[in-house]
């Protein structure tokens, strides 16, 4: 066990260090900010000035090491064009989007087991065909498009729900769903793969013949073995949530991180972008990082191979 | 080979997969021929006919049969376009992505254990990259052109086909006629290109197959971020992108291209539903 978390920890320092090389090397190939500051044109000796006062002439390996540094104390630089501190613009909207994809995340949970499981445990019931049905739809289509769709629908149609901004709870409602639903579909039909893998093992025979209850079974010998491969995907879908999230916030116009990245695109603002793909490849490998130990402690087959 | 012992009847009534295999071709067919068949120039504005809604509604007119949008351009004809560039890109981002998954699995199944680790170490750590902000970055940094995009998509999405490919080769390895090739003296080079590279085809096809719509998202949700294909070139996201401003009063603006997004993704999904039933290449990639 220690040895396979070690090579996970491993694989995720250098996942972290090949982002960060990504990183630099983006802004440093995106040129000098200077010409930006100086939009009058400035002289070469005044640029060789400023170069050396912020270090840009010296090798990249070197820079390369005050970047990371720079980095290790949390100095992300400012934005080239509100000259706000980066990373205050992050914590400034990151609850929005957080609180967001919280509630996706456990409305997908909520509702996409329960409704895995039952299809597979009822496979010809009307109920379990429709549901998996509204899955394959909704694993299909992209966020936006749903985004749009539910506006139109709840919003436009039947006139029930705000579809701008996060004023009020009820603001929520829209693009939560419409974040949770490529998610529901994609939990679901995994379970329901899942548990139908699980009811063909020859231990779910011998648990019926020995007479437990049919709940019986499926709780304890069906589900449980389902729910090990769910939380790798788990982990996929939280990856899948941070992208989604940024289209969603797109379609609803919410305050939330999304806005900032696909502005900094348009604006160039590498600073800004830099630490959206640092903060999210960091996110991305805690997760999965704690993915991995979630699995080794839910399955002890994993734990004794070590 | 299930099929060939099935009743003849069974196999000529046309099932999901054939008639949403035949849809998607249709589609594509459209696409192609869209200089041909639109009935109007994609880019032509008619400010006397803005925002007109779809034929079958109320003030809607035959000229304009899905309506037209803000500045008066017709929909059906920007469609017919946004499919072209649409599958376009995603096809030549695909082909880039699987010349270098393929070149890399190659070289992983057959380069030796050290390169074979190298490559392997890479492609998990790609993996967790995340993919959409490499991708705001690439383009950031090179800027919204159509081979920027195409360029950055065969970048992030060739990880799956170097398993792939990797997992075959050291399958194919073991075969006889690749010993028996090397016995005789055949070079490395020669035993991946005339050996193994025809027996990856069809695996590789299905996997193509599947990962299309996601690309052709890719794409979609690129430009409808405002970020991807630049106007004034039809661009389905973009399209729903730029229309989302008039969802209250000229819902067919961002509705139409949504359909249409919709109808795409939906025949994928069968299609690769299907296949993945039929043959289970990704299991063992």
């Amino acid at each position: 066990m220690l040895r396979f978390m070690a090579i996970r920890i491993a694989r995720a320092a250098i996942t972290m260090f090949l982002v960060l090389v990504i990183a630099f090397v983006t802004l440093r190939l995106s040129g000098t900010p200077f010409e930006f500051m100086y939009p009058e044109g400035i002289t070469a000796e005044h640029l060789a000035a400023l170069e050396a006062k912020y270090g840009l002439d010296r090798p990249w390996i070197e820079q390369f090491w005050v970047y990371l540094t720079d980095v290790a104390q949390g100095n992300f630089g400012r934005s080239l064009y509100t000259n706000e501190v980066v990373w205050e613009m992050y914590a400034e909207r990151m609850p929005y989007t957080l609180a967001v994809g919280g509630l996706a995340l456990l409305l997908a949970i909520l509702i996409g087991i329960p409704l895995g499981a039952f299809a597979a445990l009822y496979r010809t019931a009307p109920g379990a065909r429709v549901g998996m049905g509204f899955a394959f739809l909704g694993y299909a289509i992209p966020h936006f498009v749903i985004g749009i769709g539910l506006i139109l629908f709840f919003g436009y149609y039947l006139r029930v729900l705000p579809t701008t901004g996060l004023a009020t709870p009820q603001h929520y409602i829209l693009p939560v769903v419409a974040l949770a639903i490529p998610m529901i579909a994609a939990i679901a039909r995994f379970m329901r793969a899942a548990m139908l893998d699980a009811i063909g093992h020859p231990h779910v025979n011998t648990a019926v013949s020995k007479g437990l209850t049919d709940g019986q079974v499926a709780r304890g010998h069906i589900v449980r073995n389902a729910t090990i491969p769910l939380i790798t995907v788990l982990g996929l879908e939280i990856a899948g949530l941070l992208n989604g999230s940024i289209f969603v916030e797109a379609v609803f116009s919410l305050p939330g991180v999304g806005r900032v990245l696909v502005d900094a695109v348009e604006g160039r603002d590498f600073p800004v972008l830099q630490f959206g793909l640092i903060a999210y490849a960091l996110i991305v490998v805690c997760v999965n990082l704690l993915i991995d130990l979630l699995y080794v402690l839910a399955d002890p087959r994993i734990r004794l191979e070590g | 080979m299930a099929e060939l012992s099935a009743p003849t009847a069974r196999r000529l009534r046309p099932d999901l997969l054939t008639l949403s295999a035949a849809g998607l071709l249709t589609i594509i067919a459209l696409g192609l021929l869209a200089p041909l068949i639109a009935p109007h120039d994609p880019n032509a504005t008619n400010l006397l006919a803005r925002s007109q809604p779809p034929v079958w509604m109320e003030g809607g007119t035959w000229p304009h049969a899905l309506g037209t949008d803000n500045i008066g351009r017709d929909l059906l004809s920007r469609c017919l376009y946004g499919i072209r560039t649409s599958f376009g890109i995603a096809t030549l981002g695909l082909i880039f992505s699987a010349v270098l998954g393929v070149a890399l699995g190659l070289l992983s199944g057959l380069g030796g254990a050290w390169v074979d680790r190298i490559v392997m170490t890479v492609t998990d750590v790609f993996i967790t990259l995340p993919n959409l902000l490499l991708l705001l970055c690439g383009i950031a940094l090179l800027g919204t052109d159509i081979w920027v995009l195409v360029l950055m998509i065969g970048l992030i999405r060739w990880e799956a086909y170097a398993r792939l490919v990797r997992g075959q080769v050291l399958a194919l390895r073991a075969e006889g006629y690749v010993e028996a090739s090397r016995a005789l003296g055949g070079s490395t080079t020669r035993i991946a290109l005339r050996h193994i590279l025809p027996n990856l085809a069809s695996p590789l096809i299905v996997i193509l197959t599947l990962s299309f719509p996601g690309v052709l998202l890719m794409e979609a949700g690129l430009s409808f971020l405002g970020v991807g294909v630049q106007p004034p070139t039809a661009s389905l996201g973009r399209m729903i992108g730029d229309g989302r401003d008039y969802l209250i009063n000229a819902w067919w603006i961002s509705g139409m291209p949504s359909l249409v997004i919709v109808t795409i993704t939906l025949l994928f999904q069968i299609i690769g539903d299907a296949l993945r039933d039929r043959i289970d290449v990704l299991a063992d990639g």
